[in-house]
């Protein structure tokens, strides 16, 4: 095989992430495995087995699952307006989308508080508004968090959904139109399949960042929901418990895999078509 | 039916625009507030919290090391992610699709799992330098966000436009400057831009690497809400908000804002 001296440009990156990725990365793997007496599976049979860290592998599905259910229901819509927009609107309402995603989580998080608190402007709005007659506790609740996760995540869903439905062919549904189709026949065979793998992309990537949520869930519910990354952040500065967290990491680790190998294969199938 | 379908997703749009600005802009009349706790409406006007930032321990310094800290590793990202990325796209590198998966795999990882890989294998070869485990990490952090816009950029690049510019009489580094640059000048600047925003933003990597006198930004943020909360951090969060929104629209002027976000 003759080799191409262009390949090795590619030699400095790659050999960097080998090193301080991928063999950092084998290195926590083996530590899941490592008891004090060598070989052991105690770190996974605790965490998979203890009903304490079954429950917080669970919340943290769940937590995901619904962030991004209530993504996928604000943002899609959305996503259509934003792509039927034009000129300087369209410019102006993208910036508006994309600003957040550039703001610091901990600025959004710490907003979000303001916004909940007993004596914050939701509950002043309320109160205003004659809606309700005393301040309503909202911060710390479990609706808080969701309605955190979503605004902290809704750009990652939009956004795929967006660069899909820009490129579709409006001709397409008005083709369908011209042979007859109803609308509602129009959104579900036409419009609806053409945008999925805008929603693939959208749902795996808002599905992986919200699993692995640690700033939000812990500034805005503490330690009453326990999800997976708080569980490892604190099996590593607090308990010392390495084993654990390694394992937990490992769990976390094959929830994010699962996720971008199918969304994966969705996509080349929906591409397929 | 059509008619209801475009009120609908003209609807969606306006609540996701003001639910997504809703936390970001309550920050800034709480920062011009009087009173040393948060309520709405705000009472009074005063700076009072603006000049506050500079005498809060450490907050001043936190933004000068995560500033630094992101300069430096879109820096070294650049480097190493372009001479990558031309090896990927130009060159015969053996496994070239795997290897480009490799790269671009830290975006996919949860950011926790990275920050406590990292922290055991420093501690396993004995690095407990804050600032050289930082740099090292924020490196991985930053690589994949540009080597996914440079690749894509250089893969849409036609090659054989440097060879007509070079037929009509332009010398290869005139070529490459006047021709290559320019194109792939999108994918440098929000490939930078992005590396730039996660590693100046980055929290889950940082908290396993940091020390008591080496704190990034986002962790001073954090331990400053837990231990005293006021509103300094609103008058900070609008000073980072309004340096955001300078810099999206610099971007915006120099490459547009759509193509850069076309992740």
């Amino acid at each position: 095989m003759r080799r191409d001296p262009l390949a090795l440009l590619a030699l400095p990156g790659v050999g960097y992430l080998v090193i301080v990725f991928l063999a950092p990365l084998l290195l926590l793997l083996y530590a899941s495995v490592r008891g004090p007496d060598g070989f052991s599976l105690d770190g996974y049979a605790r965490v998979l087995g203890d009903p304490y860290y079954r429950g917080v592998i669970g919340a943290s599905l769940q937590l995901a699952l619904i962030t991004t259910g209530g993504a996928l229901l604000l943002g899609y819509p959305a996503a259509f307006a934003l792509a039927r927009a034009r000129g300087t609107t369209q410019v102006v309402l993208f910036a508006l989308i994309f600003l957040p995603l550039t703001v610091s989580i901990i600025v959004k998080s710490f907003g979000w508080g303001i916004v909940l608190r007993r004596d914050g402007i939701l509950n002043w709005a309320l109160l205003n508004l004659g809606l309700i007659e005393r301040p309503v506790r909202m911060i710390f609740t479990e609706g808080a968090l969701y309605a955190g996760m979503i605004n902290v995540f809704l750009p990652f869903m939009v956004l795929p959904i967006y660069a899909v439905v820009r490129m579709l062919d409006p001709r397409l549904p008005d083709a369908a139109a011209t042979l007859g189709a109803s609308p509602w026949f129009r959104f579900t065979r036409v419009t609806l399949p053409l945008s999925l793998p805008g929603v693939v992309a959208g749902v795996s990537l808002v599905f992986s960042l919200s699993v692995a949520a640690y700033v939000t869930p812990s500034l805005l519910m503490g330690d009453r929901y326990m999800t997976m990354s708080m569980v490892m952040a604190k099996a590593f500065l607090n308990l010392r418990d390495w084993q654990l967290g390694a394992a937990m990491a490992a769990v976390l680790l094959v929830v994010a895999l699962v996720v971008v190998v199918g969304a994966a294969a969705l996509q080349r199938r929906l591409g397929g078509r | 039916m059509e008619r209801l379908g475009r009120i609908v997703s003209v609807t969606a749009l306006a609540l996701v625009i003001l639910f997504l600005l809703l936390p970001i802009l309550v920050v800034v009349p709480v920062s011009f507030t009087e009173a040393p706790v948060f309520r709405f409406p705000p009472e009074g006007f005063s700076l009072q919290w603006y000049e506050k930032i500079g005498r809060v321990d450490g907050l001043l310094s936190a933004i000068g090391l995560s500033a630094r800290l992101a300069a430096l590793a879109t820096a070294i990202s650049l480097l190493l992610g372009t001479l990558a990325a031309i090896a990927l796209v130009r060159g015969v590198v053996p496994g070239g699709a795997a290897v480009t998966a490799f790269t671009l795999s830290p975006l996919m990882l949860p950011g926790l799992v990275l920050g406590i890989a990292l922290l055991q294998a420093m501690r396993e070869i004995g690095l407990r330098d804050a600032w050289w485990s930082l740099l090292l990490a924020h490196v991985v952090i930053t690589l994949p966000f540009v080597m996914r816009t440079v690749l894509s950029s250089l893969s849409l690049f036609d090659f054989s436009m440097v060879d007509a510019a070079r037929t009509l009489g332009c010398s290869y580094p005139v070529a490459l400057w006047r021709v290559l640059v320019p194109n792939i000048l999108p994918g440098f600047v929000s490939g930078a831009l992005f590396a730039f925003i996660a590693s100046f933003d980055n929290y889950p990597v940082s908290m396993f690497l940091v020390d008591v006198r080496t704190k990034t930004l986002p962790i001073a943020l954090l331990n400053f809400i837990e231990i005293s909360p006021d509103p300094t951090l609103a008058a900070l969060s609008t000073g980072l908000i309004v340096l955001t929104i300078a810099v999206l629209f610099l971007c915006d002027r120099l490459v547009g804002l759509r193509r850069m976000a076309s992740i």
